[in-house]
């Protein structure tokens, strides 16, 4: 009985504490308008396809060649989206590939936002020397000539693989997260939580993680959904032009690229048609998404 | 001011330096050496280390970043192996075409994007500004190439409204043959381009637009009975283009940069496409000539987006 009051009193504690979280606020705002939920339903609807999809496939067959098949048309020999110059099933291709480029999209976006979030805290809130040096390094990696780089990095470094280009790319990504991040936590620097929380003792590290980061989590969510998009764009693009992910792991980018040859584009419509929709459908979702949320992410701040 | 110019003209020597270095490690980094297209598998290694001694890559690795350096600082950019001609004429001929494309697809970023941020900024909230915030949701989410392929498959393919690719008909002759041969080539990757482009700049203007609209100065100007044209196009717009001719050193530079896709996905033999056939052919000394152009031209780029700042607007040059 003791246990059970404790355990009740320590939850209205918590919910007193706590305002509603910058996810649930996030989930509200999809939900209030119906073309976000269609979008929102849209995102869940490939990801379902993709992920799970994959999981009945075997990569090394998806890549097997078949060349007795090669350049089957619209729903021949029992392939949906026909095949490839190597016989390759399209539709087994666009799900593979589709997973592949949404995982980059996602890890590029997780590994930049972490290293973003840590270097813009730090730097935005000890500010002075600390703050100058980190920005330099970012205003250097800034002015650097991404695509050109990126291209050359991955022809040169050994044992190229998915992983290698997720690193390459998070390389150059950080430092726009870090500059945002740093602007945000600016403008917190000065406000009163902070200070009280610094006069009554409370550690550097406690205060950036635990109370400035919690004031930023609607930004943070933002702009995880609309780097996304992004950074599947840079991928695909790379594997379009034949510097993304390695030949033997589809990519929709990859599917796209068999555009590139004037007789595929024209008579071969299956090889490249549905990546280049499925790519459109995933990336104007993302986005709708996530500009609806920066919306009424800024409709917030106003009010404040 | 000139100290304000002068001051960031200084910062950009460090940032020149190492950027390089930085281009010169890649160099060293990439495999295989420059001669794999000029010897065949009878070549003894004797040769091999005479050519190598020839073009100076036994020496230590400093010497020969000293001497690449010293070399750039006089124009010349070395010689490509694999071509047989001289760098600096290779990349001259590409630069061109890409000049070119660029300065089109600028003037039609321009044309296209401001007249669209003045009409969403003025109509805010109705028709105008919701059919403008919706073209710039979706030029705004859709990566640049898929924009490309498929306006390449429909104005060029399929409608066949406009070359498929290259800068110039075989039988176009006499200037004005060349002249509209070139545009007509140029015309429809240019307008691709510049459309994708402009979501920064419509979204900048119509933002100034619409927080310097309720400013104070501009109500003075109202109220002391200035009339409504002249305190949009002299208050209101005047206020508002600041941050469009701040970023503008950087949307020419980042076109020229950003040309390798479009020239990829429409034949455009330029410098972006340069770039991506000497990547597959291993002519690394072309490698490092445009990587380092496009560095340059990118901290060029901001070194001319700060002085306009900087001539713009005062309050910048206080500081």
């Amino acid at each position: 009985m003791a246990l059970f009051t404790i355990g009740k009193k320590k939850k209205q504690d918590e919910e007193r504490v706590i305002p509603p979280s910058a996810l649930k606020v996030a989930f509200q705002e999809i939900f209030r308008s119906k073309t976000t939920t269609v979008a929102f339903c849209t995102i869940v609807f490939i990801l379902l396809f993709t992920f799970v999809g994959s999981l009945f496939l075997k990569s090394s067959q998806v890549t097997e060649m078949h060349i007795l098949e090669s350049y089957a048309g619209w729903g021949e020999n029992g392939h949906i989206f026909g095949t490839d110059n190597g016989g390759r099933d399209i539709f087994k291709l666009l799900i593979m590939g589709g997973r592949n480029s949404i995982m980059i999209g996602l890890m590029v976006t997780l590994l930049c936002e972490v290293v973003g979030l840590v270097v813009g805290l730090v730097s935005g809130y000890f500010g002075g020397a600390i703050d100058n040096i980190i920005m330099r390094i970012v205003d250097f990696i800034q002015i650097l000539p991404q695509m050109p780089i990126l291209i050359v990095l991955v022809t040169v470094v050994p044992n190229y693989n998915a992983m290698t280009l997720v690193l390459l790319i998070s390389m150059f990504g950080w430092t726009t997260e870090a500059r945002y991040y740093r602007s945000f936590v600016l403008s917190q620097r000065e406000r009163d939580y902070v200070l009280a929380s610094k006069t009554s003792g409370s550690s550097n590290a406690k205060i950036m993680f635990r109370e400035v980061l919690p004031n930023i989590a609607s930004m943070i969510i933002i702009d995880v959904v609309l780097s996304v998009s992004g950074n599947i764009g840079i991928e695909t693009g790379l594997s379009f032009i034949g510097y993304g992910l390695p030949p033997k792991t589809p990519s929709l980018g990859t599917l796209i690229g068999y555009a590139n040859d004037p007789v595929n584009i024209i008579d071969r419509p299956w090889l490249w048609l549905p990546a280049t929709i499925m790519l459109l459908i995933i990336c104007l979702s993302i986005n709708y998404v996530g500009q609806a949320l920066q919306k009424a992410g800024d409709a917030r701040q106003r009010e404040n | 001011m000139w100290k304000t110019i002068l001051k960031r003209v200084l910062i950009m020597i460090p940032q020149l330096i190492l950027l390089s270095m930085i281009v010169f490690i890649l160099a060293k980094m990439m495999p295989g050496d420059p001669f794999t297209g000029l010897i065949n598998p009878n070549s003894s290694q004797a040769t091999i280390n005479h050519l190598k001694h020839v073009y100076g890559l036994d020496d230590p690795v400093p010497v020969q970043y000293l001497r690449w350096v010293k070399n750039l600082l006089h124009g010349d950019f070395g010689q490509s192996y694999i071509q047989h001609v001289s760098v600096s004429s290779l990349i001259a001929d590409r630069a061109q075409n890409t000049f070119w494309l660029s300065l089109l697809s600028t003037l039609l970023l321009y044309g296209i994007a401001i007249p669209m941020g003045i009409a969403a900024g003025k109509h805010e909230g109705e028709w105008q500004d919701r059919a403008i915030s919706i073209f710039n949701y979706v030029t705004y989410a859709i990566p640049g190439f898929v924009f490309y392929l498929l306006g390449l498959w429909l104005f060029g393919f399929t409608l066949g409204w406009f070359p498929i690719s290259g800068t110039v008909s075989a039988n176009a002759s006499g200037f004005w043959g060349v002249f509209w041969s070139r545009l007509d080539h140029m015309i429809l990757p240019a307008i691709l381009y510049a459309i994708i482009a402009t979501t920064g700049t419509v979204q900048y203007l119509r933002t100034g637009i619409i927080d310097n609209k309720v400013e104070d100065y501009v109500k003075t100007a109202r109220s002391k009975g200035v009339p409504e044209k002249v305190v949009f196009n002299k208050h209101i717009l005047r206020n508002s283009f600041l941050p469009i001719a701040a970023f503008l050193g950087n949307t020419i530079t980042g076109l020229l940069g950003g040309s390798m896709i479009i020239e990829t996905v429409f034949s455009f033999p330029g410098m972006g496409k340069l770039f991506l056939d000497s990547i597959a052919q291993r002519d690394y000394t072309t490698l490092t000539a445009l990587i380092m152009i496009y560095g340059t031209l990118t901290l060029l780029g901001n070194l001319l987006s700060d002085i306009i700042m900087s001539l713009v607007d005062p309050r910048i040059r206080v500081k």
